[in-house]
C-alpha cells in the first residue's frame, strides 16, 4: 500500500496542532477550549504513528502502544474537563472565561 | 504524497479550522467530529488498524458524544458575548499560531529526518501490540487503569450537584 511521506504527515500534523492552539487561544468557550486541547493532541499521536511507520525496525510497536496510552488519558482528561466545565457553569452561570473573575466571592 | 492522503488531509483541516472558527457552538462540536474521523483514516493509511478503530470508538465514539451532551448542558447554541468582536484579540492569536507553523514546517523541511522512507510494507499486527502491552509495558497498563477508574470517579463526583455533596449515608431501614 503507498502510505504517505513522513513530511507529509509532519507538515499536516503541524498544520492541525497550530489550529487547535488558534482555537485555544481565541476561543471564549472552556468546551472548545478543550476541543482545541483535543486537536493538538491528536497531532501528537499523529507524529507518534508517522515516526513508527517510516522507522526501519519492523517488529517494533512503541509508536500504537504510546498512542492507545495517550488515547486513554485523553479520555480520562475529556471526562474530567468537561465536569469541570459543568460545575464552573453551575457556580458561574457562564462558560466564558473571561467573566469568572467577577463572582469569586 | 498520495492522492487519497491529500483528500483525507485537506478535509481534515478544513473541519478542524472550522470547528475553530464556527458560531454556532453544535456546529462546531460536529466539524469537530469529522476531523476526528479524517484523523482515524490517516492511521488506517499508516497501515496502523488498530489505533484507528481505538480512535473511532473514543474520539467519535465517546469523546464528541460527551462534548455534545457538556454543551447541552452547558446552554449550547450561540457563544455568549460574541458580540464583544475584538479584532486585535484575534489578529495577535492567529499571527502566533501562524509564526508557530512556519517555524514549525521550516525545521521539519530541513530536517534530514524526512528523508528516510521506512519499509514498504509495514503493517501493524494486533498480535504483537497484545504481546507487548502484556510483557513489556505491564505496569504502565495497570497504572492507566488506575488512572481511568480514579477519571471516572472524580468526574462523577465533580459533576454532581453541590447539594448532594458529599453523599449523606442513606437511613437503612428495618435494621
Amino acid at each position: 500500500m503507498n502510505s504517505p511521506s513522513l513530511a507529509a504527515c509532519l507538515i499536516f500534523s503541524a498544520c492541525l496542532f497550530c489550529t487547535g492552539l488558534a482555537g485555544v487561544l481565541l476561543r471564549r468557550n472552556l468546551i472548545l477550549i478543550l476541543a482545541g486541547i483535543e486537536l493538538m493532541l491528536n497531532a501528537a499521536n499523529i507524529n507518534f504513528v508517522a515516526f513508527w511507520r517510516h522507522h526501519p525496525a519492523s517488529d517494533d510497536v512503541a509508536g500504537p502502544v504510546m498512542v492507545l496510552f495517550a488515547l486513554a488519558i485523553a479520555a480520562a482528561e475529556a471526562a474530567v474537563g468537561l465536569a469541570l466545565v459543568i460545575s464552573i457553569f453551575r457556580h458561574y452561570k457562564s462558560t466564558n472565561p473571561e467573566t469568572m473573575e467577577d463572582k469569586s466571592s | 504524497m498520495t492522492t487519497v492522503f491529500c483528500i483525507t488531509a485537506l478535509t481534515t483541516l478544513a473541519s478542524a479550522v472550522a470547528a475553530m472558527s464556527l458560531r454556532n457552538l453544535v456546529h462546531c462540536v460536529l466539524c469537530l467530529t469529522v476531523s476526528f474521523i479524517g484523523m482515524a483514516m490517516v492511521y488506517l493509511q499508516l497501515s496502523s488498524q488498530f489505533v484507528g478503530f481505538a480512535q473511532v470508538m473514543v474520539y467519535v465514539g465517546a469523546v464528541a458524544i460527551l462534548m455534545i451532551f457538556a454543551l447541552l448542558m452547558t446552554r449550547g447554541g450561540q457563544e455568549l458575548f460574541m458580540r464583544e468582536w475584538r479584532p486585535m484579540h484575534w489578529l495577535v492569536g492567529g499571527l502566533v499560531s501562524l509564526a508557530l507553523l512556519a517555524v514549525l514546517v521550516g525545521s521539519i523541511l530541513q530536517s534530514p529526518v524526512i528523508q528516510n522512507t521506512g519499509p514498504v510494507d509495514k503493517v501493524e499486527r494486533v498480535k504483537d501490540l497484545g504481546q507487548s502491552l502484556v510483557y513489556e509495558y505491564l505496569l504502565p497498563l495497570e497504572a492507566l487503569a488506575l488512572l481511568l477508574t480514579v477519571a471516572l470517579i472524580g468526574a462523577a463526583l465533580i459533576a454532581l450537584p453541590p447539594k448532594q455533596y458529599p453523599i449523606k449515608p442513606q437511613p437503612r431501614e428495618n435494621s
